[in-house]
């Protein structure tokens, strides 16, 4: 888990000549968060519960968007600005599965994996990123306002 | 249900620098539970880890009502942050 992610090899572990498509999503290192310059984000892991959480969400991906053809990979330790620290491929038939395959599976990836993000900032500060803190920021959607 | 259970406890990230370190070993009394496990963690650093953290017990989420048995190693996950 701590070795660059060949997104390539990823890619051909689960291309298949029934799938029409394959679609990847990759996470990468932000530079940037709540206005704070980052340089770099360390990623630490409940390995074991890690692995088992991911392959549970592989199992009900598959089930959900009926492809056998879906894989994740999560790197851990230090990462520099733009490494990628996850990457998932999903190939199908059809392009629209495959797309929600890994929309799927990196939001449920978000929700419970055993993962924890230490951000590394210019200052020289680290702090341990907590989603239920910064979700508690609520910013007015230009979208809403659109309608009337 | 004689005898004492032994049980480790692990911390990660945020809780793991609070508390100043990553495995509390804990011997709890027979017919004890995760909730009991967790209450035994904080008693060591009440402030470092919240009242009700997201618990693992042997690498699943758990709830804190299930009984412990010897050997069994619980985890207390801090908001999860992958990606």
């Amino acid at each position: 888990m701590t070795r660059v992610i060949d997104v390539a090899a990823l890619v051909a572990e689960v291309a298949h000549p029934s799938c029409g498509a394959a679609s990847v999503f990759l996470g990468t290192v932000r530079n940037v968060n709540d206005g704070r310059p980052v340089t770099g984000i360390e990623y630490r892991g409940y390995e074991p519960m890690a692995v088992r959480e991911i392959t549970g969400i592989l199992s009900r991906a598959r089930d959900r968007f009926g492809t056998e053809h879906i894989v994740v990979e999560h790197r851990l330790g230090l990462l520099g600005l733009g490494e990628v620290s996850i990457a998932i491929v999903a190939a199908h038939p059809h392009r629209q599965a495959a797309m929600d395959a890994t929309r799927y599976a990196i939001e449920e990836i978000k929700k419970t994996v055993p993962i924890w993000k230490l951000e590394h900032y210019a200052d020289g500060t680290r702090e341990w990123v907590d989603p239920t803190r910064a979700s508690i920021v609520i910013e007015p959607s230009p979208v809403a306002e659109v309608v009337g | 249900m004689a005898g004492e259970v032994p049980v480790k406890a692990l911390l990660f990230a945020s809780y793991a620098d609070a508390y100043g370190s990553t495995e509390v070993p804990l011997l709890l009394r027979a017919g004890s539970t995760v909730g009991d496990a967790v209450a035994a963690v904080r008693a060591k650093a009440p402030t470092a880890i919240p009242a009700r953290p997201l618990v693992a017990l042997n690498e699943r989420y758990a709830k804190y009502d299930e009984h412990l048995s010897p050997g069994d190693e619980i985890a207390l996950i801090p908001p999860v942050a992958g990606g």
